[in-house]
Parts: C-alpha cells; sequence; structure tokens
C-alpha cells in the first residue's frame, strides 16, 4: 500500500508552496457537477483540468472547482472560466480532449477557445 | 448514466451541498448482494421533504424544475429488484444529531445492474471538490476491504490541503493498490 511517508514526502515538497496559493489565484475554472453534469460526462473532464493545470505547472495561478448545476443541462458538461477583469467564458458540451486545448491555448496562452464556447455550439 | 460510481459521485455531492463536514461512503459486497450508503452530518431535511424525493417534479433547486439525482438512483436499484432507503434528521428537529443516510441494494447478478466503474475517481472528485469535508471511504468485498480516510491523511499534511495534485495523485495511487490487491 501507499505509504503515510511518501504522503508526508509530498507535503515536506508542498508545504513552501501552500502560501502561494491563496490570494494569488487568477483564474478559476468551475465545472457544473450535478446530475445533468455528471451524467453528461463532467467528472473525466474537471479531472481532466486538474491534471492539465498541474502538468503546466499553473496550479499557483489557477483553481479549478465545483459547482451545482448552471441552468443549461443540455449544453453539459460546461465549464466556465472566470478571470480577473475579463469577462466570464462558458465552454460547453466539454470532454475531455477539449479541457487539454482549452487550458493549452486559453489557461495558458491566454486565447479563448472560440469554437467551444456557448456562442458557438447549436444543440 | 453508465457507472454506479457516477450515481455515488451525483448522491455524495447532495451531502456537500447539504453542509456536511464528515462523510461516509461505504460500499458493501457479499456474493450478488451490492450495495452502497451515503452517511452525512449535513443540515438534513424534514419527514415532509424526505417523502418527496423520489418525485422528480420536487426539486429546491431555482435554477430549474426537476431533480433527478434521487428518482435516478432508485431506478438503477428497482430494475435490478433492489430498493434504496433514505433516512433523514433536521437541523432545526435535531440541532445535535442531523445528518441524513441514503442507501441503495442491488443484485449484482441481475442483467439490469449497472456496473461500478471508476469508484476511484468519484472519491477523488469529491476530495477535489471538498477539500475541507471529512470522507470515510470503504469498499468490502466478500469480506476483503479497501479504505481511506481523509482524517488520517490531513493529520500527516499539517495543513497542506487534500486538493493539490500530489495529494490527489496519491489518493488515487493508494486506493488503486489497495484495488489491486482486492
Amino acid at each position: 500500500m501507499k505509504s503515510l511517508e511518501e504522503l508526508a514526502a509530498i507535503r515536506d515538497k508542498m508545504k513552501g508552496k501552500v502560501s502561494l496559493r491563496e490570494g494569488e489565484n487568477a483564474i478559476r475554472v468551475v465545472v457544473g457537477m450535478a446530475t445533468c453534469g455528471i451524467s453528461a460526462g463532467a467528472r473525466p473532464v474537471l479531472n481532466a483540468f486538474v491534471e492539465e493545470v498541474s502538468n503546466a505547472g499553473l496550479s499557483d495561478s489557477v483553481t479549478v472547482t465545483q459547482t451545482g448545476c448552471i441552468g443549461i443541462c443540455q449544453f453539459e458538461p460546461v465549464v466556465e472560466v472566470f478571470e480577473t477583469g475579463k469577462e466570464k467564458v462558458t465552454y460547453v458540451k466539454m470532454t475531455a480532449e477539449k479541457a487539454k486545448r482549452i487550458v493549452d491555448e486559453h489557461i495558458k496562452g491566454g486565447k479563448v477557445v472560440a469554437e467551444y464556447t456557448i456562442g458557438n455550439t447549436k444543440l | 448514466m453508465k457507472e454506479l460510481s457516477l450515481y455515488i459521485l451525483d448522491i455524495t455531492e447532495n451531502s456537500t451541498r447539504a453542509g456536511a463536514k464528515n462523510i461516509s461512503l461505504e460500499i458493501t459486497e457479499e456474493g450478488s448482494r451490492f450495495s452502497f450508503s451515503v452517511s452525512d452530518d449535513g443540515c438534513g431535511m424534514s419527514e415532509e421533504t424526505v417523502k418527496k424525493l423520489s418525485d422528480p417534479f420536487y426539486t429546491t433547486r431555482t435554477t430549474r424544475k426537476v431533480g433527478l439525482g434521487i428518482p435516478f438512483l432508485r431506478l438503477a436499484a428497482e430494475q435490478t429488484g433492489g430498493h434504496i432507503e433514505i433516512s433523514s434528521r433536521s437541523a432545526e428537529q435535531f440541532p445535535d444529531t442531523h445528518g441524513t443516510k441514503t442507501s441503495a441494494f442491488f443484485d449484482s447478478s441481475h442483467i439490469d445492474f449497472v456496473p461500478l466503474g471508476d469508484i476511484i475517481s468519484t472519491v477523488v472528485t469529491l476530495i477535489q471538490g471538498n477539500p475541507d469535508t471529512d470522507f470515510v471511504f470503504t469498499h468490502t468485498k466478500d469480506g476483503k476491504l479497501v479504505s481511506l480516510d481523509t482524517k488520517e491523511l490531513r493529520a500527516v499534511l499539517e495543513g497542506v490541503p487534500l486538493d493539490s495534485f500530489p495529494v490527489l495523485e496519491w489518493i488515487r495511487e493508494s486506493l488503486s493498490e489497495q484495488y489491486s490487491q482486492m
């Protein structure tokens, strides 16, 4: 079994970084995780965002959080990206693959992936 | 939904939204008897509310008019010949012992039994979304046990959040190692 010593080693590595995480998060990625989101496939989408943000080394400036039903169930999985000083971006019909591209191009590169946004999606 | 682990995620999110500080998630398998239960110390519900829960047109949500979480779960259980049970104590009536327990019972040999699926992702997702809630997860299968208690992890982590990615990865690996030995 994974040992608690390994967890303690992770703790020692993380400890210096914890203070950085507070207050400095410029970007918030919010994944809808109500019944509608979950049945449409939100769980792998959420986990892809968590993993990609960490792999990109952005954990200090980007938080990935969950929320309930946003009210547009037919577009689930829905992901909203909030950035200080910018308009909210709503991505719809999300997949883990799309999440990877959004982290690359939008979160990291600053360019909204327009084709995945709600404005460009027909039902 | 294609996996029971998704139903479990959905039902457990009810507990987190009820303000639970402690959530216990138990899966028990004995032969073809499969059950899971989610117990929390959240705000609870009145008896009248519990009675309305299987009605898809009952929801406390304001963004839309239907709530399908419990009806879905009930259908998944009943289509195998099983059932669900919900008991709750509201915070108004029971200020010190409030909370809700939702249990679902299945016959896993039934052709309409929805397989458990990726339960590890469900546990990781719950902890990621609710890093300040304590979860106790146990899965017992014919006497063998997989378990995780976030209180034990918290004691080691000394303030490092449970939702930091390396910690979530450790949890994922710990559970998959335990499952490989089950």
